[in-house]
């Protein structure tokens, strides 16, 4: 398989398994992950993407083999150092998940406080400086139940950046969104994760999306990686089973 | 025989997994940040906002046990009585145990609801991420709120108890004040006021915890929701009437 972009090593999965009581979600997954890459992880509903991304960030520990972040292997962790290792990612959730007693500038601020060692200043400045980036300033005051589904995402995006994380992981950042929303979504997932540097994991099954963000694109199936290579060679796939799935998300959807 | 080992086993698990979350809970509250706002705010929750309630919930316990004691204990000429039966009954029992239903109802519930949805809606997995756990951010402040104002609700609802105990007997049945609040407390000991409170602490850390697990473990959507709602309120009331006994038996 070709190297589309050398450098070190980031995230690293080792033969990961994952049972939910008898079904089976992860049945050996490789991955490695470089620093400063986009990788989009894909699959049909259900096939376990966003187990596989909660194992990335140890929300969910593997049954069986390793996830290593840094070279760190987040099972030799304990409770306290996994929250604190926690601070070098941020994530953004399917539908933005706010925490909807707090105002949109209180969840953005919410990582920086949690981090202590800011002053207000510093935490106002950043707050205000994430809004920017994601084109809502004028929202600061509003709750979240105020905003439409678009925007909620976009305060997410602000809330996972604020702490300037070095890993960006997205969760479904389009899933039931209009065409034109979709669009300012992927361009907002680039900038945003130019401006940090970061190592980026998008979970997805929206083809249009993920070629827009992705320098490398790994297809689940079963609980196996089936697919990993750049968007150019992952279109030309002879697999049967990545090209059903290129086929039918391609089609418009029909009732 | 499967089906019968079946439920006794889940009992178990479930039960387990409560105990693991209390001690959790007690792990978790005497570590930093103190979130001295959100207790407060808590507090203000449980206690101001179900003022109201237990009150209206009070008197008219009162009222009914005098009405009640006062026909019954007329057949043997010992309508004096009334004052210390209303009164013991409601320090003893009536006030936390009627009072711990309705916080059930009114808190209990809430929390079931509230972090249902948090769960549904991953912001508590968005809690975790961002390096704030749950039972700490969530879970404490509900918990030693409900426990620290279950029992001041229960020191006013007794007072107020005693009160419409003492309307209807006064107003209605025509008995002497004087010596209506006399018998009431010429035999209550400081003993039966600490029982009662005892057991309102017991009850407030029994419904914010099964309000707070019910919630903490909720799954699938809206009707999880309305799921974890519905069982905080059904089994913080069953462990309320369960405890209750076997506090009152060691407590006298």
């Amino acid at each position: 398989m070709a190297d589309p972009a050398p450098g070190k090593t980031k995230i690293v999965l080792e033969d990961v398994h994952k049972s939910f009581g008898s079904k089976v979600v992860l049945d050996g997954i490789d991955l490695e992950i470089r620093e400063g890459e986009s990788l989009a992880v894909i699959g049909g509903s259900g096939t376990g993407k966003s187990v596989l991304l909660k194992h990335v960030i140890g929300l969910l520990r593997p049954d069986s083999g390793r996830v290593e972040v840094d070279g760190v292997d987040l099972a030799g962790l304990s409770y306290r150092e996994i929250a604190r290792f926690r601070r070098r990612f941020g994530m953004a959730f399917q539908e933005g998940a706010l925490f909807d007693s707090m105002t949109v500038a209180e969840n953005v601020a919410f990582p920086l406080v949690r981090e202590r060692g800011h002053t207000k200043a510093e935490i106002r400045d950043r707050v205000a400086e994430c809004l920017e980036e994601v084109g809502l300033t004028d929202a600061a005051g509003k709750m979240p139940s105020e905003l439409s589904g678009g925007m909620r995402r976009r305060v997410g995006f602000a809330r996972a950046v604020a702490a300037k994380p070095d890993i960006l992981l997205f969760d479904e950042p389009t899933t039931g969104l209009d065409p034109v929303t979709k669009e300012t979504i992927d361009t907002l997932i680039v900038e945003l994760s130019e401006r940090l540097g970061s190592t980026t994991v998008t979970i997805s099954h929206d083809m249009v999306s993920v070629f827009r963000i992705a320098d490398r694109i790994a297809m689940l199936y079963d609980g196996k990686l089936i697919a990993v290579a750049p968007p150019a060679e992952f279109r030309q796939s002879t697999d049967p089973r990545v090209r059903g799935f290129l086929r039918a998300d391609n089609q418009p959807a029909t009732v | 025989m499967r089906s019968l080992t079946e439920p006794i086993l889940h009992f178990i698990e479930e039960l387990g997994r409560f105990c693991t979350l209390l001690w959790r809970v007690l792990v978790w509250t005497p570590r930093r940040p103190w979130d001295v706002r959100q207790l407060l705010r808590q507090m203000q929750r449980v206690g101001v906002g179900s003022l109201p309630v237990i009150l209206l919930t009070a008197l008219f316990t009162g009222g009914v046990l005098a009405l009640q004691t006062f026909s019954v204990l007329a057949r043997f000429n010992a309508e004096r009585y009334v004052g210390s039966l209303v009164a013991l009954s409601m320090v003893r029992e009536l006030a936390c145990v009627l009072g711990g239903l309705v916080i059930a109802g009114r808190s209990g519930s809430a929390m079931g609801a509230e972090l249902g949805t948090m769960r549904v809606t991953e912001q508590i997995d968005a809690l975790e991420v961002m390096g704030a756990d749950p039972v700490h951010y969530l879970m404490v402040p509900r918990v030693w709120a409900t426990v620290i104002m279950l029992p001041l609700l229960i020191v006013v609802s007794d007072a107020v108890g005693i009160l419409g105990g003492y309307l209807v007997s006064v107003v209605l049945m025509g008995a002497n004040p004087v010596s209506y609040m006399e018998t009431t407390f010429q035999y209550m000991e400081l003993q039966d006021l600490l029982s009662g409170l005892i057991k309102a602490a017991v009850f407030g850390l029994l419904i914010a915890m099964i309000g707070c697990y019910q919630g903490y473990t909720t799954k699938g959507g809206a009707e999880g929701v309305g799921y974890a709602t519905t069982r905080s309120v059904v089994l913080a009331s069953i462990a309320i009437f369960i405890s209750n006994f076997f506090l009152t038996k060691a407590l006298f």
